[in-house]
């Protein structure tokens, strides 16, 4: 098959969770734009990993690696979530601007 | 030869009908005005990255996709969406700066296909059943060549989990004095 034909996939969802993160105003909704990022450039990975055909499998064991790490990222990112939410009864990210200026 | 032929058509036709699921799922993700359904429509696009993974004949990613992100991470985002408020409605869920992001997503989107198209043109990627690396062949480059990778993977979860417990833990004193408003 045409490697371009994943790549283009894994650029569109990309491109959506790009979208989601800038767009949407609910810390959650931030979350789950992420996850699309991170599985846009899983989908990256392992579509080189076989096109290169090595034998130590990297492009996947880099996939699974990145698996891992986003399931620490999003624990810690609800914590936080949940944290915002007890301190200030509401996960809309516009509101908490305290480290911004 | 013909069977070949029909397995690459097979692999076609289900290349495209998960990548349609998957982009009208994703961008369900983005749009939807309620945050349970977002999380519903994240299940459907988690699956259909799982159904590629298993066309790029990575069946140990497929099946860790879907015990991770589908199992775990969906309902630790559920989780999230039941103890914080989830409101309903667009103007909720989503800010005043729709068409910048929409503007942002189509630049990176076209400047993305400019490139690939320009850069891979027409590279076959080599997916007949001679190439599909079974899960044995993944655990023998993660345990050797891998492992010390592995493992720091495992200090990262760990450090991970306990500062998320720190994090959510309910009692925590010195908070408790910080905010006297908390309910």
């Amino acid at each position: 098959m045409t490697l371009n034909y994943f790549l283009l996939l894994s650029a569109f969802l990309f491109c959506v969770g790009v979208y989601g993160v800038l767009a949407r105003r609910n810390a959650v909704l931030v979350l789950m734009s992420v996850e699309l990022m991170l599985n846009a450039v899983n989908i990256n990975l392992v579509a080189f990993g076989a096109y290169v055909d090595d034998p130590a499998l990297t492009g996947q064991v880099f996939a699974l690696f990145i698996i891992a790490v986003a399931a620490a990222e999003v624990g810690i990112g609800l914590a936080i979530v949940l944290l915002i939410y007890r301190n200030r009864v509401s996960v809309n990210i516009d509101d908490v601007n305290l480290m911004k200026w | 030869m013909i069977a070949a032929a029909n397995a690459s058509f097979g692999q076609q036709v289900a290349f495209w009908v998960s990548a349609g699921v998957m982009a009208a799922s994703a961008v369900r993700v983005v749009t939807a005005r309620n945050v349970v359904h977002a999380a519903l429509y994240l299940v459907v696009t988690l699956a259909m990255v799982a159904a590629t993974y298993a066309e790029l004949t990575a069946e140990f990613v497929a099946w860790v996709q879907v015990l991770i992100y589908i199992g775990a991470v969906i309902v630790l985002l559920l989780f999230g969406v039941m103890l914080t408020r989830a409101p309903i409605g667009r103007e909720a869920l989503d800010n005043e700066q729709r068409m910048v992001a929409l503007l942002a997503g189509a630049a990176l989107l076209g400047t993305l296909v400019a490139v690939l198209v320009d850069g891979f043109g027409n590279n076959k990627v080599d997916l007949t059943s001679a190439s599909v690396s079974r899960t044995a062949q993944l655990g023998a480059p993660l345990f050797s060549r891998w492992v010390i990778p592995f493992e720091v993977v495992s200090i990262v979860l760990l450090a991970a989990l306990v500062g998320a417990v720190a994090l959510a833990r309910k009692d925590a004193p010195a908070r408790r004095a910080a905010s006297p408003d908390r309910r």
